[in-house]
């Protein structure tokens, strides 16, 4: 038991309170003695707060609505469909968030397909996107909390003369509240750090906590404002993970039973055409924007000018620049993501144990300090490592494990989120069972929780994989020689002029949709249909 | 029964994958901390995340130094000035390449440098060096300037005269046609900014009211800029006039840059104080303002060489010559003003 609290805490407190609060330190110990009061006033901390919080919540109503048809979709169709949805739904997720604004500046953009929206460089064009890359938390949420639900009740409902739609209010919608909030909190939360997304999209013109502590550290180089900043964000998650605790119902730790799909039929077949045209067009659209432009970078003129297409961006993956190709970045990016899946794995799943183990107070406490470090700029979690590392002898400073070990503190609040919920729904009365004929610890956790629970480990660990591998954001100011990764190759590519360097930015972006669809696959297929909070 | 006998087999199959997938974890994971961990011999150099220099170049580095090159990228110019600046005698590199005049005084003021006056900063280099006390802690290595970009195909098809200076665009003929960067996010929007604040000192924002009036779009970087919104961009998008360099047109040669009002943008190499190998640092910044690295610096980087009579690539000397004269500020006034600058920018934007 001990170890189960000690080793999480270790970590949070290693690799991010340590650094953290050395920033903090730095700022007032440069501050010329200008207060907080001082420094939130000077940065506009509370127009910026609001704002933040504004396109948030913004986005996060368009991610509900956007993905509610995924969601009945996920929850209605054959096994095999509802996999393919998942997939589909979960490569946005991990895109470098340069790409996503890239492409959908060309959607909406004057001269592309949804120009006439008008959406171009509005508030829009940002709740859109966010939309896009965070609709997976929700269809992976709330879809397989739906698909999994015990449809009896709703079908006594019905037998006892309630409409379809009054025993979908009364019976289904009650019990998707908890998962729907959970989902909310987290996209709110990604939507309140997200940073390349308004960086592009809002054009400089629309400015939240997150790219307003960029600016102040690296434009004006104004340390204590950006910590000023980055603690009015702290708080804010604080807030919104507390809130959500106390807000979500205590889902039913009932073990998840496999539904048997019902044939669709009359309107639920119409239904589900629309709901996958939807998806379809959602979701393949932007990212078949990027797989157009890795062949054709050349997006004005006659399709048919055999000039225009070229293969050039797929050629160059295998061209050395400074002696590495794509190629062999993308193996530096796996290999760095898998060393990051192991720690995080470590981290994450000793964290739930000790979050399933305890009650109360404590309990939103560790709920909140498991999330927080998805919360903070990755402005100030790379200075804060760049301080720290310098006070260190060059031989720790210099550990390989430093980048996976920023990607894992990314990576470990998404694996607690996903285990936490599997080691809840464990009857209780089995492990009694088992203690009480005499079982060790150990053996109850070997024979009971771990054959029920290791689906979710296999989903929780190709999540940490995928989003150690997409992070970029905190690995830029840890980078060492040779850890180029995937995302920062794509933004070199796209800081050249000609078509060969767009080719290339867009091949290696659909290198990455490409790995990352693999690991999406092998996880859904070990997931099959058994439900899991993520 | 049966059902249950299926789900045990996908439950198997699963346990095995899993199992499978942690070792192969494990052996990559041990094949990789293998890699040596000597570190005499090596020099390490922390840079931008555009920096590209050909293989063949970094070989002959090696061979000529006996020295193996690590690279280390940092983000952009700003983020890599930065990083070296917050901690100042404790490097994580021993050398710095990408600082430019427009962020050079950061790690001046911050005493992250190393003074050495290079034995190859000669043949007109050593006229971009910096001034005052920073003149030997930063040697430059190329120039890039920034120029206003205009589409000269897409004018003679509407049979327009192009604008052929900074102070047509205010012109309501070119009304909505130009695109420029927000400087507190991008380089050459910082590079443009500061033209205008050289080329009208007392005017410069009366200038910039003028822009506004005419209807200036701002971007954010120069990637969407110049590929999205630039018509002689890879996008092919709207705008014919667009900030961007003297050396673009070099890639898309329908394109011509303004050369009367560029602002010059040098970049610099250095030894960082307190670095492992400073002997190793100081035939780096040599080697930099060698005849090779100068030679590949157009193509690997789009910038041009300091150092006189480097041969350019055949479509730089046709199509993206050097500006003759560049409005120029001071690396001080820079850092001295850059923040109220931007802010006055802002509020004249409107943004």
């Amino acid at each position: 038991m001990g170890a189960i609290v000690v080793v999480p805490l270790l970590f949070l407190g290693v690799f991010f309170v340590w650094p953290v609060g050395a920033l903090i330190r730095r700022a007032f110990d440069v501050s010329d003695g200008a207060g907080l009061g001082a420094l939130l006033a000077r940065t506009d901390a509370w127009g910026l707060l609001g704002f933040t919080l504004a396109q948030a919540a913004g986005s996060t109503v368009v991610a509900l609505l956007v993905a509610a048809p995924i969601v009945w979709l996920v929850a209605v169709a054959a096994p095999r469909w509802s996999t393919a949805l998942m997939v589909l739904v979960t490569v946005p997720f991990v895109l470098p968030t340069v790409v996503v604004g890239m492409a959908f500046r060309a959607l909406l953009g004057r001269g592309g397909p949804l120009a006439g929206l008008g959406w171009d460089g509005s508030v829009w064009s940002i709740l859109a996107a966010h939309a896009f890359l965070n609709v997976a938390v929700i269809v992976r949420v709330v879809g397989s909390v739906w698909r999994t639900m015990d449809p009896r009740a709703e079908q006594a409902a019905r037998t006892l003369g309630a409409t379809p739609w009054r025993a979908f209010r009364t019976v289904v919608l009650p019990r998707l509240a908890a998962p729907v909030l959970a989902s909310s909190a987290l996209v709110f939360l990604f939507c309140a750090s997200s940073f390349g997304v308004v960086l592009i999209l809002g054009n400089g013109r629309w400015q939240t906590l997150e790219t307003a502590i960029y600016t102040q550290a690296i434009g004006y180089f104004d340390i204590p404002a950006a910590v000023a900043l980055s603690m009015v964000q702290i708080v804010l998650v604080v807030i919104v993970v507390g809130a959500a605790r106390v807000l979500t119902p205590r889902t039913e730790a009932v073990a998840a039973r496999s539904a048997v799909p019902t044939p669709l039929a009359g309107l639920r077949a119409v239904g589900a055409a629309g709901a996958t045209v939807w998806a379809v067009v959602l979701l393949v659209g932007p990212l078949a924007v990027v797989a157009l432009r890795s062949v054709r970078p050349t997006s004005g003129g006659s399709v048919t000018d055999l000039d225009s297409w070229t293969l050039s961006g797929y050629r160059s993956l295998t061209e050395s620049v400074n002696g590495e190709t794509p190629l062999q970045t993308l193996q530096y990016s796996a290999i760095s993501a898998l060393w990051a899946t192991v720690l995080a794995m470590t981290v994450g799943l000793l964290g739930a144990l000790a979050l399933a183990r305890s009650r109360g107070a404590v309990a939103t406490v560790g709920a909140g300090l498991a999330l927080l470090p998805l919360g903070v700029s990755a402005v100030t979690v790379g200075f804060g490592y760049l301080v720290v590392l310098a006070s260190l002898p060059a031989e720790v400073a210099a550990w390989p494990g430093v980048v996976p070990a920023v990607q894992a503190l990314i990576a470990a609040p998404i694996v607690i989120r996903i285990i936490a919920p599997a080691l809840a729904a464990v009857p209780t009365s089995l492990r009694h069972a088992a203690a009480s004929l005499g079982a060790s610890p150990w053996r109850v956790w070997r024979t009971v929780d771990l054959p029920l629970i290791w689906r979710s480990l296999g989903v929780a660990t190709a999540f940490a994989f995928i989003i150690a591998l997409g992070e970029f954001g905190a690995t830029g100011f840890v980078a060492r020689p040779g850890t180029t990764t995937l995302p920062v190759l794509i933004g070199s590519a796209l800081n050249r002029p000609g078509a060969d360097s767009l080719a290339t930015a867009m091949a290696c972006s659909m290198l990455l949709i490409a790995a990352t669809a693999v690991v999406v696959v092998i996880m859904e297929s070990l997931r099959g249909v058994e439900g899991s909070e993520f | 029964m049966q059902r249950w006998g299926r789900q045990q087999r996908g439950q198997r199959w699963g346990r095995d994958a899993v199992t499978i997938a942690l070792g192969a974890v494990l052996v990559a994971s041990l094949a990789s901390a293998c890699g040596s961990s000597d570190t005499s011999g090596e020099v390490t150099l922390l840079t931008h995340d555009s920096f590209a220099l050909p293989d063949s170049v970094i070989a002959d580095f090696e061979k000529q130094s006996g020295l193996t090159l690590k690279i280390a990228k940092s983000g952009d110019a700003g983020q890599l000035a930065s990083t070296i600046s917050l901690t100042p005698g404790r490097p994580k590199a021993d050398a710095v390449y990408g600082i430019d005049n427009t962020f050079a005084s950061r790690p001046v003021s911050a005493n992250a440098l190393e003074a050495y006056r290079s034995p190859a900063l000669t043949g007109g280099a050593q006229e971009y060096s910096l001034t005052g006390a920073a003149k030997d802690q930063l040697t430059p290595v190329d120039r890039g300037d920034v120029c206003i970009n205009v589409d000269t195909a897409w004018f003679a098809q509407r049979n327009i005269p192009a604008p052929t200076s900074v102070n047509d665009l205010t012109d309501p003929r070119y009304k909505g046609e130009t695109v420029v960067m927000d400087p507190a996010t991008s380089s050459p929007g910082m590079g443009f900014l500061l033209a205008t604040i050289a080329q009208f000192p007392a005017d410069w924002q009366n200038y910039w009211r003028a822009m506004r009036t005419n209807d200036v779009s701002v971007e954010a970087g120069w990637d969407t800029g110049y590929n999205q919104q630039f018509s002689g961009g890879e996008g092919k998008g709207p705008k014919p006039i667009v900030v961007s360099y003297a050396s673009s047109p070099a890639a898309n040669p329908a394109t011509k840059a303004l050369l009367d009002s560029c602002f010059r943008q040098v970049e610099y190499v250095g030894v960082l104080r307190g670095a492992a190998n400073t002997e190793g640092a100081k035939k780096l910044v040599d080697f930099m303002l060698g005849e090779q690295v100068q030679q590949a610096l157009p193509d690997s980087m789009y910038v041009y060489p300091v150092r006189d009579n480097t041969p350019l690539p055949e479509s730089w000397a046709k199509n993206a010559p050097l500006p003759e004269s560049t409005v120029e500020l001071s690396a001080a006034s820079i850092a001295k003003n850059r923040e109220s600058w931007q802010q006055q920018w802002r509020t004249i934007m409107g943004r």
